[in-house]
Parts: structure tokens; C-alpha cells; sequence
């Protein structure tokens, strides 16, 4: 499978790729490459022009930033570079947790987190993981840049609120709190596939052992990345018991809406996200409570 | 768009030799190295993105060749499995698979000897659920992984310099 013909730019900096983008407001961003070579060679994808960011230096950072307390990631980091990262491991749980289970190894070695968002696929594991750790965007233009809150960016299947001269440039998700934790479960029929669902978890607890914040995201649980407001608001104040955990789960499943396809039924998919929504609750809690695992 | 697309010039170091080659932005990997060099050791199976039968390493990382553009190679290394053999020795890893019948059929065989000479260059003495976690990508409809596996020890202790005895020849001794 060949993809349909396009021109070719690869740019040497940021400035150079959003004036393309500007230019050809047809054009795509190539990242990683392993959500969009895939739909071009199927001729779903037809850009007529393919900005390659990859020869950009410096976009391939993991870095925290003390000054606003968020951990920033370049629009070059890859999956593999959380995987190897010891600072997400230690600090980052729920992202060490999604990031191994992305795709396959040889995919990891090459598909980037600010690509995975950016195409916003509903079954794609970082949007989900994301929004649970309440990140934002940075999109960059030949106007500037503007921070977008990631609850503000998935507007519909790969459909984002980045305007056509807008790159993604950097991802940035607040440092953990104390006593926070945070968990991915991800239920696959084998490795590569996409999740039949997903479910990201991130929650931190007050000094008295009741859940201060929560955020929870549902992966592959409707047309969108799900953010589960309610269920995240309900766990605010209550302790982390096991009546608590259940309920959360149920407002988790009311707000999965998923389709019947080849990975199950409806009902299947919305039962596995309260499980899954509760598994990954209490590795989160595990996790804040000072459990390693 | 009408206009053909223009060709566009990329110099690429396969197996240690230069290339440069003149080719359409769309043209994959993969197409290059067998097509223009006429490499055809790398197999395209699913042409997906699932299988990585197409497995070649890009600056000593383990990539499907099926899902980059050739022009994303200008200036990389790249290797194939045409460059394991040195001086008509098998390279440790070929041999394994030789003596632990690593394959039936062969098609994923040089994706998966590509993925392992990656594994093995990070982590020299893998267990067994470090590789089958590294060659998760890599998809063998013949053997049920249990030889490749195995074969991939063999090259490692091979390659830690330990003497390679297979497990068939342990058998029978």
C-alpha cells in the first residue's frame, strides 16, 4: 500500500513548521507517524502537503519545571522515552502505566505523546491518561501560543480545537501532589491491538486520608476521550473505602459510551469500564497511600 | 493535487555501505531498501503496521520500515538483516536461530533477528520475559514463539562470549 502522492517539507524549527502550516492549511504534521503513514497508505489521510517535525532539535524533552510546577514534554517525546524515563516512573505513575502499554515496542519507538494527542483518537491511551491528570496544550502559531486545558480540546473522533496553523508543542501535566497516586488499566484482546478499554486514574488524599482531588479519563468509551466529571466530583471528601470506589466506577460507566465492534457489546465495554474504573482506583489509592506497585 | 510531486535526494548508509537515491516523498522505507537497493532480506507482511516482519534498525533502533518515509532516513544508518553475516559467519543470533529451529516458514525471521540484535544491544542478558516483552512486536504465524525465544538466548550468551550450546544438542547429549 502506497500513499497518495504529497510534497515533502522538513523543517528546522518551530517557526519554520507553523509558517507551512499557515501556508497549506491542508497540510498534516508528521510525527511518530504510527497513527498517520497507517491512514495514508489506506488513502483515508490524502494531505497534500506532510510538515515533518522530526528534524526539529530540542522537542524531545521530559523535563519538570519548577517555575510552574508542571512537568513539560517537547512534541518529540516518545513513548519509549516514558517507558525508560525513571522520573516518570517514580513520580509519574500513571503515565509509566500508559505509555508501556501503548501499541507494540517497535510502535513505542516511534509514536510521540503531543501526536497521540493531537490526532485525538478515542481508543489512543494518552488522551485518556491525560485528561485524568488534568494536562494542557501548548499550541504554537505565527500568532503565538496559547495554553489550551486539554477538557477544552477534543471536540469530536479526531477532531481537535487546534486551528490549522496550530502545532502542538509541548504537553504539560501538574507536578503530583503529596500523598497522590495515580494508575492506567487497559484491557486488550493482545499486544498492538487498541484498548477494548481503558481507564486513567489520578487522585491525591488530604492529610486527614480522604480524596482531596480525583481526575478520571475512559479510553475508547465513546466518540471522544472521557473525561468522568462526575464520578471524579463524587470522590472528592469521601474516604477511599471500597462503597466509594463502587459508586465512582458506576458514574464512570454512565459517562462510557461505546459502540458494539468486534472487541464486544455495549453492555460488555460499559461493565468493563467500572471494573476497570475501580481497579485502577485502588492501584491509585495503593500508590498515594505509599504502596510501591 | 495535478502537478507531479518532484523527486527528492536521499543519501542513507545501509549495512555500513552510502546510498543515494533519488525518490518521491511517499516512497516507504521499506520500498527504498528493497526496490532501490534491491534488499529484499526485509519482508513486508502485513503492510499495517501490526506484523514487523519489516523490522530494520534506524541509528540502532528497532523500526517498521512499512511505516517511514524513505526521505525520513536522509542522513541515517540503517541496518539490515543482510548486514548480520560478517566474513561468511552467521551472526550469533542467525546461528541460534539455525540451531534452535527458529522458524518454520522464515517470513518474520528477519524482523524478528532485528528486533533481538536491538533487544540484545540494551540488554545484554535478557530473561525470558524481557524477550517475549521486546519481541511483542514482532508477529510469527509458524512456531508459537517458544524456539525463537530460545534462539535468541543462544545468541545472547553467544554474544556475552559464554559458548553457545543449543538446546537440541543438549537433548541428545
Amino acid at each position: 500500500m502506497i500513499p497518495a502522492s504529497f510534497r515533502y517539507a522538513a523543517p528546522q524549527s518551530v517557526g519554520e513548521a507553523v509558517d507551512l502550516l499557515a501556508a497549506h492549511a491542508d497540510a498534516k504534521v508528521l510525527a511518530g507517524g504510527h497513527s498517520l503513514l497507517p491512514l495514508m497508505k489506506l488513502r483515508l489521510a490524502m494531505p497534500p502537503v506532510l510538515v515533518d517535525i522530526n528534524r526539529i532539535p530540542g522537542l524531545d524533552y521530559i523535563r519538570e519545571d519548577p517555575q510552574i510546577e508542571q512537568l513539560r514534554v517537547g512534541a518529540l517525546a516518545r513513548h519509549i522515552d516514558f517507558e525508560r524515563s525513571q522520573l516518570i516512573q517514580d513520580r509519574y505513575p500513571l503515565l509509566w502505566d500508559a505509555a508501556r502499554g501503548i501499541g507494540d515496542p517497535l510502535v513505542r519507538n516511534r509514536g510521540t505523546l503531543a501526536g497521540a494527542v493531537a490526532h485525538a483518537d478515542p481508543a489512543a491511551d494518552w488522551p485518556a491518561a491525560l485528561l485524568a491528570a488534568n494536562a494542557s496544550v501548548v499550541a504554537t502559531s505565527p500568532r503565538g501560543e496559547r495554553i489550551i486545558p486539554l477538557s477544552e480540546f477534543f471536540r469530536a473522533i479526531l477532531t481537535t480545537a487546534l486551528t490549522p496553523d496550530e502545532l502542538v508543542t509541548e504537553l504539560r501535566i501538574p507536578f503530583p501532589e503529596p500523598r497522590s497516586g495515580g494508575a492506567y488499566e487497559k484491557l486488550e484482546r493482545k499486544v498492538g491491538d487498541y484498548a477494548v478499554i481503558g481507564v486513567g486514574v489520578q487522585l491525591s488524599l488530604n492529610a486527614a486520608g480522604t480524596i482531596a482531588k480525583a481526575g478520571i479519563g475512559l479510553c475508547n468509551a465513546g466518540s471522544t476521550s472521557i473525561r468522568a466529571t462526575e464520578a471524579a466530583a463524587y470522590l472528592v471528601g469521601k474516604p477511599p473505602a471500597t462503597d466509594y470506589i463502587n459508586e465512582a466506577a458506576q458514574l464512570a460507566m454512565q459517562a462510557s459510551d461505546p459502540i458494539e465492534d468486534d472487541r464486544g457489546p455495549v453492555d460488555y465495554k460499559r461493565a468493563m469500564v467500572r471494573e476497570l474504573t475501580r481497579r485502577a482506583l485502588r492501584r491509585a489509592l495503593a500508590r498515594a497511600e505509599g504502596g510501591r506497585p | 493535487m495535478s502537478a507531479p510531486v518532484e523527486k527528492m535526494t536521499v543519501s542513507l548508509t545501509v549495512n555500513g555501505q552510502s546510498h543515494t537515491v533519488e525518490v518521491e516523498p511517499r516512497l516507504l522505507l521499506v520500498h527504498l531498501l528493497r526496490e532501490d537497493l534491491n534488499l529484499t532480506g526485509t519482508h513486508i507482511g502485513c503492510d499495517t503496521s501490526n506484523c514487523g516482519a519489516c523490522t530494520v534498525l534506524l541509528d540502532g533502533i528497532q523500526v517498521k520500515s512499512c511505516t517511514l518515509l524513505g526521505v525520513q532516513a536522509d542522513g541515517a544508518s540503517i541496518e539490515t538483516v543482510e548486514g548480520l553475516e560478517q566474513n561468511a559467519q552467521l551472526h550469533p543470533l542467525q546461528e541460534g536461530f539455525w540451531q534452535e529451529h527458529g522458524l518454520q516458514c522464515g517470513f518474520c525471521t528477519p524482523g524478528m533477528l532485528m528486533t533481538a540484535k536491538a533487544l540484545l544491544a540494551e540488554n545484554p542478558s535478557p530473561t525470558e520475559a524481557e524477550i517475549r516483552r521486546g519481541i511483542s512486536g514482532n508477529l510469527c504465524r509458524c512456531t508459537g514463539y517458544v524456539n525463537i525465544v530460545k534462539a535468541i538466548q543462544y545468541g545472547a550468551a553467544k554474544l556475552r562470549g559464554e559458548a553457545g550450546v543449543s538446546t537440541q544438542e543438549a537433548a541428545r547429549a
